[in-house]
């Protein structure tokens, strides 16, 4: 079996790290480099910066954070929001970024999934499927940090992705993101079922026991926390250490 | 000082690998310049994406046979990921590519042989091991713990032609490979040591003290 890796996720807007309710009502938390470091050093297995205004620009300003953070961090680094063109996922990469995670660009233009997978592989290509719940079993996708419809199914678009040639998919559940009341494990477990690709969960964790409920219901193969890191309610070495004695693998 | 020439053909995560070399204490020099691989102490060979495509920027840039010229000095080298797979004779990658030839060996796909639960490319963490640990004291794994985990990102592995020199193996899908290969003072990571957290920067430091001499 796969380790599970433990991944921090770094909202950034205007060069400080933010977290807000469901994707909105957003609060300064730090600042993205310190606390990039902070959980490098505590044993995580990725950090993924997300730039939480880059709908409204159209592009992704997070190159110069990526940039430094190669100055302490030596563990693989994803990058996300705003990523619109080929040129984007090259500027990420040559910033010292190894993935870059596509939302709104993938919803519009599905075939660019298929071009940027072409040019840089797969493994580079995570398409961030934010999801809400529209009835029994139905989750819509939304794009614009959880603001705009779709009209796509959850389940529908993932495994789209995965045809088009996604290397991952970072799920992100808009009704439990930033509750800290825990995963909504019964989105992450059809998803699961209904992909191949590598899932990694977002959105809800609040204590480290909802991330062992969460690995425990659904295959997922990593979890993105903030809230979790970023308020200091667990570190990754909890989660980890919570984990394994739990009998779930991970990297120590 | 000890200086290590990154090789800069345009390919591979170069920033994080100066970065990592740096923070060993190392003098850093991304070039393409035969005076400046030639005079260096060590090289560094990054290299990400296509076997074909890799070699092909080599080639077009003559950096295949400073990398000859450079071995024959008995200075030491380290290809990383598609930058080891290149100093092997060849790969199968897209029908049959011919490597730098410095290993003796080929470069093969991964076989899958629990089809259910994994798929290619292998991206993940993976443990790196050996039977005999002590193959490992003052090689780049000097003082790595055995069943260390490494970050990989592949789809080909490498199958040194001869045992003696594959340093340690990894499984995946049930399927065992070579993950590092030293073959006189040439090694070769299949996994990323610049994003291997603690214990990869600690290889990068073991090929910069190979490098001082």
């Amino acid at each position: 079996m796969n380790k599970k890796r433990v991944i921090a996720r770094v909202d950034v807007k205007n060069e400080f790290v933010i977290k807000g309710i469901h994707l909105e009502g957003l609060r300064k938390v730090g600042d993205p480099n310190e606390l990039a470091k902070k959980y490098y050093e505590s044993g995580v297995d990725e950090i993924i910066f997300m730039d939480a205004v880059a709908a409204y620009y159209d592009r992704n300003s997070l190159s110069h954070i990526i940039e430094k953070a190669c100055d302490d961090v030596f563990v693989p680094i994803a990058v996300g929001g705003g990523i619109r063109t080929i040129e984007d996922v090259q500027t990420a990469l040559n910033s010292g970024a190894d993935k870059v995670a596509i939302n709104t660009k993938a919803v519009q233009d599905p075939e660019f999934i298929e071009r940027a997978a072409k040019v840089f592989g797969s493994q580079c290509i995570v398409i961030s499927i934010d999801a809400k719940h529209v009835g029994d079993g139905k989750w819509e996708a939304y794009v614009d940090n959880g603001r705009e419809p779709t009209g796509l199914d959850v389940i529908e678009w993932a495994q789209k992705v995965e045809q088009l040639g996604a290397g991952e998919i970072m799920l992100t559940s808009i009704d439990a993101e930033g509750t800290k009341k825990g995963f909504d494990c019964d989105l992450n477990k059809v998803v699961c079922d209904a992909v191949t690709i590598p899932v990694i969960s977002s959105g809800g964790a609040g204590k480290t026991s909802h991330v062992i409920e969460l690995m425990e219901t659904a295959e997922v193969d990593a979890v993105a926390v903030a809230s979790l890191v970023h308020y200091e309610l667990s570190s990754i070495e909890e989660i980890k250490k919570d984990l394994l004695s739990k009998g779930i693998k991970v990297r120590v | 000082m000890t200086t290590i020439a990154v090789i800069d053909y345009g390919l591979g995560n170069i920033k994080s690998i100066c970065r990592a070399l740096k923070k060993s204490g190392a003098e850093v020099c991304l070039t393409k310049d035969r005076d400046e691989v030639l005079s260096s102490d060590g090289v560094l060979l990054p290299g990400v994406g296509a076997f074909a495509h890799g070699m092909e920027k080599l080639i077009s840039q003559g950096i295949d046979e400073q990398l000859r010229e450079f071995s024959e000095t008995g200075k030491p080298m380290l290809g990383i990921c598609l930058g080891m797979q290149m100093l092997f004779d060849r790969s199968t990658e897209f029908g049959n590519t011919e490597g730098l030839g410095l290993i003796p060996g080929q470069v093969l796909k991964l076989e899958i042989l629990d089809e259910a639960h994994e798929k290619l490319p292998h991206v993940n963490w993976n443990e790196i091991k050996s039977e005999d640990p002590s193959k490992w004291d003052g090689t780049i794994l000097d003082t790595i713990k055995g069943g260390e985990d490494m970050y990989f990102v592949h789809s080909y592995y490498v199958k040194p032609s001869s045992e003696e020199d594959v340093l340690s193996t990894t499984v995946y899908s049930q399927f065992e490979y070579c993950s590092t290969v030293k073959h006189k003072n040439i090694y070769g990571c299949q996994y990323h040591p610049e994003k291997s957290a603690t214990a990869g920067l600690k290889i990068m430091k073991n090929f910069m003290e190979i490098c001082r001499g």
